[in-house]
């Protein structure tokens, strides 16, 4: 029983209970929409969620879904550079007792960094080409610790030793391109965690590593979690890496999430047909390949003309289920079921329950 | 996983209703390597050279899938563009049909190139943004002068609706296509030409899980009704168990392993290859508290230039002995439909039983290998060695847990030696 | 690093020969070719109506009478040991460097090169100084708002800079600056004589020669910086929480300037080799001058020696810039 309260915390809306108070990280109907020249791009349009530390939550969707937009703008990223001002954002995000939306964009410099760090994908293209490894670790700690450059160094040489850099004294002065790929995602994580964080957003932080590397740093990623006591948002659109590593999973699908649960209730129980899409999407290294690939018919929806109703209408095999159209025209909410599962989806419990136990899980 | 197996025996899967070994053989490539060199100084002289593909041999059958995975930097993409002869051996032979292609000229592999055909990895980079999708599908009749039956145009229509698009697509730019909809173009125009093998490199790696699922369907649907060949290159062993009857593993250059999928996957029996299919992620929460069989690799794959000695895998491989630095192993098939270049494989004799000092890069390596895979693994050597060898079995294994002390204790002149050589190697470390 | 530079710098010899040969070869074998006798060659040298011996004795002392390959070793030879000019009565000697003897107006080249080289060299570091900085801080600041009022004035500006040849802009800023408001002083004066004067008569000369390099400058600078902040190291950078001003100099600003070493590097070389619209403008006796005059004069020696000295300046100009840009960016390495 405690452990059920503790995952509704974790991902229940936060007015719902009042355990959510607790939880570290808050999002709340949060809006990210760029103006360009064809029309209004909504990233994000009405994402709601919670994270506790020392959890991990992943957030799965494809291309466009919003994900990666939605980590940059807890980080507060989308406001700076040229085409900062014109974002429209609103909502809420609460990152310990503050509020990030409305603050004062220098509040959230300070932040970022060192209450929530990020890393990337491509660890290569995100170090800057020019600095060593340790330059660029001693600048991130010295933005937020007044110690002298000595100081910063002997951390920056700890930390690249903690992330098993081989030689830390030594390959502190290495550049980034004289890393390999795994060392650099190292390196990286190093950096994003000197100042001890305590949210870390890793954006496909394996998607650009081999399989083996990649298994290196999920393993590091979990230890440095459990040391740490962070909390960690997982962007991934690799299931596989969401079954290793999350704690909670939420899946987005045209800048809204359409299904959250800690991860047992998703993959076990998933309620939305784009989560079942994408489990039948997926090839199974696990698997007896006699049966074909269960494929999302069409293509993702363009952010700019979402359709009405369920953005997944179009793609969705059960979209004429539901009575009176109402896929098309009604967008769905979140709602919530047994073990803090929410999905948005207007087919009724018993005929989700039906095809997924009846239609989908045996092909899987 | 023993319901699988039988599903596998029990020829469910149309592709494998005739034993794949009594199939005609189609590509036959032995000995095959390519070097890139690298040069320096005003001369240009040679210093070095990239060893991409460093002899390889294997053979492709015809209707089946040949899977070939490996990390980057293994030589598998090097490879697809030599069999295909779009960049030349350094030396080794290619046999397509029986016929020696290895080294024909570029106006006598033009006849060839209707039979095969590539597909890339990225669909935005290899279609040109200025032509039609007409233009592009059709440009296979144009550069071999077919003129197929009913004209070019209904030919390529026809094609678009083979592989899922409108033929109304005629007219339009690549740029109007979504990234699954440019692959599904790809693969219209490798098929212009209704080619017998398709050599396919990551050709969905850049899609969406979604999509790419829409499109290995496709290549397999196509197979089926074309009867093609493909020869898939992916990173992604997922989805090369999915679409595989064979599969090859490579490591620097060399093909560690090459197996029937089933037993591949099941039962690897080259360690780099148990390392590889250990380390992908299962989407499977409940196979996480059972990741302690995950197998870490220590460190970087070596560099191409100056590849390892012997096996290449044994700089990082827990079960290296002295023999896996000197002997470079064969490809052997140990096991019927599994062939596999190991000197200490998993499931099968030991091919050097006499070896069993480990090297100490060995043993650090073995420190991130979960205890279940270290105990079973000294176990079977040991087995089998004692059947051949009966050199105090008790003492090799003690030899192979412990430390570099127990070594020397083991007694014997060559396992001194060994272990005199391996202490010089961890000091020039 | 060094090796590097050893071979560099041997190559530019070799790069130095070759590119003196061939003008050599312009000036000294090309109207041979073209039928031009060793005599009609000589007669360009005198006067009108000269007597025969006077062509005979130049045709002699500029040794026109030989092979064209004797005449280029001799003077190769002359650059290395210096050289002996006969002119009838007295024997003139040519201190090595030699780089030849104008028999138009009876002076080696290479000390005119040397006493003008001050004056080119004073012009193109003002004016680079100017454009570097006016350039680099237009073209940072419309980068950083792009379409923006300023964006839209300076790069209109800038486009106006780049189309308006020298002649007009200089003769312009004499005519306003030195005639009609007489700011600026006239004649050139050496640095070392007066510095304030040295800077009050080239302020001119620099202003117009940087209107037209910045132009440039900005346009490179913002299109470099425009690429540069969408990087991904830019968003790890503010990832970190550094403030927008580090952001922008210390990671985008550092990473756009480099390929602008090159054309800085390759400006600079160039200039030296004689600014010779803006310095015949502002009349300023430099390097360009002295070819302008050479050319008029059909003075062979002359244009001989710019040449050579403008081939050196771009050579050396172009090392710095490759050792430089090594330094800059580490990935590239010097091998």
């Amino acid at each position: 029983m405690t452990e059920l309260s503790n995952t509704s915390a974790a991902v229940g809306e936060p007015t719902s209970a009042g355990t959510a108070s607790e939880a570290f990280l808050r999002v709340r109907d949060l809006k990210v929409h760029f103006p360009t020249d064809d029309g209004l791009v909504k990233s994000v349009d009405g994402l709601t969620f919670s994270l506790e530390k020392g959890r991990t939550l992943a957030v799965v969707g494809e291309s466009g879904s919003g994900k990666s937009v939605t980590s940059q703008a807890i980080m507060g990223l989308h406001r700076l550079g040229t085409r900062g001002k014109n974002v429209q954002m609103s909502g809420e995000i609460w990152l310990g007792g503050k509020e990030l939306v409305s603050a004062a964009p220098d509040e959230v410099r300070k932040l970022r960094g060192r209450e929530m760090a990020m890393i990337f994908q491509d660890p290569l293209s995100a170090m800057h080409p020019y600095y060593t490894i340790g330059n660029q670790i001693v600048e991130a700690y010295r933005v937020h610790h007044k110690v002298s450059k000595k100081v910063a160094r002997a951390r920056a040489i700890e930390m690249l030793d903690r992330v098993g850099i081989p030689e830390p004294g030594k390959r502190v002065d290495s550049y980034p391109h004289e890393f390999s790929g795994g060392m650099r995602q190292r390196a990286m994580i190093a950096m994003a965690l000197v100042n001890n964080p305590e949210l870390l957003i890793a954006d496909e932080p394996t998607t650009a590593l081999d399989v083996t590397v990649q298994a290196q740093i999920l393993d590091l990623i979990r230890d440095l979690q459990k040391e740490f006591g962070s909390a960690v948002i997982m962007i991934t659109h690799d299931l596989g890496v969401v079954a290793e590593i999350a704690d909670d999973v939420l899946v987005m699908y045209g800048g809204r999430c359409v299904e959250r649960g800690p991860l047992a209730e998703v993959f076990e129980k998933p309620q939305h047909p784009y989560t079942w899409g994408l489990l039948g999407s997926m090839p199974r290294i696990d698997r007896e390949t006699s049966e074909r690939l269960i494929p999302v018919k069409g293509s993702p929806p363009s952010l700019i003309n979402v359709p009405s109703g369920c953005a997944f209408n179009p793609r969705c095999p059960y979209a004429d289920l539901p009575k009176g159209n109402v896929t098309r025209t009604v967008r769905p909410e979140l709602e919530l079921a047994d073990g803090g599962h929410w999905s948005a989806c207007h087919l009724s419990t018993e005929d989700r329950t039906r095809i997924w136990t009846e239609e989908i899980a045996p092909k899987l | 996983m023993s319901e699988t197996k039988k599903t596998d025996a029990g020829a469910s899967v149309p592709r494998q209703a005739s034993a794949p070994e009594d199939r005609e053989v189609l590509l036959r490539v032995e000995g095959l390597t390519k070097h890139f060199p690298i040069k320096k100084g005003i001369l240009q002289r040679q210093v070095a050279a990239v060893k991409a593909v460093d002899g390889i041999d294997f053979e492709v059958r015809k209707g089946e899938t040949l899977g070939v995975v490996g990390e980057s930097g293994c030589g598998k993409s090097t490879m697809g563009r030599v069999i295909t002869r779009l960049q030349d051996p350094t030396g080794g032979s290619i046999h397509f049909e029986g016929r020696d292609i290895t080294r024909l000229s570029t106006a006598k592999m033009r006849p060839l190139r209707r039979d095969i055909q590539m597909i890339f990895q990225d669909p935005y980079g290899s279609l040109n943004p200025r032509h039609t999708i007409g233009s592009i599908v059709s440009a296979p009749f144009r550069l071999q002068g077919v003129e197929p039956e009913g004209g070019v145009k209904k030919e390529v229509q026809r094609l678009l609706e083979l592989v899922g698009l409108s033929p109304e697509h005629y007219n339009r730019y690549p740029h109007e296509f979504s990234g699954g909809q440019r692959q599904r173009i790809g693969i219209a125009r490798a098929l212009a030409l209704k080619p017998k093998l398709v050599v396919a490199d990551e050709p969905v790696s850049a899609l969406d899980v979604s999509i790419q699922a829409q499109v290995v369907n496709l290549m397999d649907d196509l197979q089926q009704e074309l009867g093609l060949t493909y020869v898939i290159i992916a990173h992604d062993l997922s989805v090369v168990r999915h679409v595989s009857d064979r599969v090859a593993v490579m490591y620097l250059g060399k093909m560690v392993e090459l197996a029937d999928s089933t037993k591949l996957y099941e039962t690897p029996m080259h360690p780099y290859t148990k390392a590889l299919m250990s380390a992908v992620p299962v989407p499977d929460p409940n196979r996480r508290g059972a990741k302690s069989d995950r197998i870490l690799l220590k460190g970087d794959v070596p560099s191409p230039i100056k590849p390892p000695s012997g096996c290449r895998f044994h700089t990082r491989c827990w079960k290296a002995t002295q023999v896996c630095k000197t002997t470079e192993p064969l490809l052997l098939e140990l096991r019927p439909g599994q062939r596999v270049a190991c000197h200490h494989p998993e499931g099968a004799p030991d091919q050097a039983p006499q070896d069993v000092v480990l090297l100490s890069a060995a043993r650090e390596a073995a420190e991130l290998v979960p205890d279940e895979v270290t105990d079973k693994a000294p176990a079977e050597p040991v087995a089998t060695g004692s059947d051949k060898a009966p050199a105090e079995p008790a003492a090799a294994e003690e030899a192979a847990v412990t430390e570099e002390p127990a070594a020397e204790k083991a007694g014997s002149a060559s396992d001194s030696a060994a272990a005199e050589a391996d202490r010089q190697e961890s000091t020039d470390q | 690093m060094i090796s590097y530079i050893l071979r560099r710098t041997f190559a530019a010899v070799i790069l130095l020969l070759v590119v003196s040969a061939v003008t050599f070869a312009i000036f000294f074998l090309l109207p041979r070719l073209a039928g031009q006798t060793a005599d009609q060659m000589a007669q360009q040298y005198i006067g009108k109506s000269p007597s025969k011996a006077d062509i005979a004795a130049v045709k002699h002392n500029l040794g026109l009478d030989q092979a064209v390959y004797v005449q280029y070793w001799h003077f190769i030879k002359g650059i290395v040991v210096g050289a002996n000019y006969d002119l009838g009565p007295t024997t003139v000697h040519c201190d090595a460097p030699c780089f030849g003897y104008s028999f138009k107006t009876h002076q080696a080249v290479w000390p005119e090169l040397t006493s003008r080289l001050p004056i080119t060299f004073s012009l193109a570091a003002g004016a680079a100084v100017l454009w570097l900085v006016s350039g680099v801080a237009i073209g940072v600041i419309s980068a950083l708002k792009p379409r923006s009022l300023f964006d839209r004035t300076f790069m209109g500006i800038a486009l106006a800079g780049v189309s308006l040849p020298m002649f007009f802009t200089g003769n312009l800023a004499i005519l306003l600056f030195v005639f009609n408001w007489p700011i600026f002083g006239r004649d050139y004066v050496p640095f070392t004589e007066n510095p304030s004067q040295w800077a009050n008569t080239l302020i001119p000369a620099w202003c117009s020669l940087a209107l037209l390099y910045s132009a440039i400058y900005a346009r490179l600078t913002r299109s470099g910086m425009l690429e540069t902040m969408n990087e991904d190291f830019i968003r790890t950078a503010r990832a970190k929480g550094l403030g927008e001003r580090t952001v922008v100099v210390r990671h985008g600003l550092r990473a756009a300037l480099t390929p602008i070493i090159t054309v800085f590097g390759m400006d600079i070389g160039l200039l030296l080799g004689g600014a010779v619209i803006t310095e015949s403008v502002f009349s300023l006796p430099g390097i360009g001058q002295y070819a302008v005059q050479g050319i008029t004069d059909n003075d062979l020696p002359k244009i001989l020696g710019v040449t050579l000295l403008a081939a050196f300046f771009v050579v050396i100009a172009n090392l710095l810039v490759d050792v430089l840009y090594a330094a800059a960016d580490p990935r590239v390495r010097l091998s």
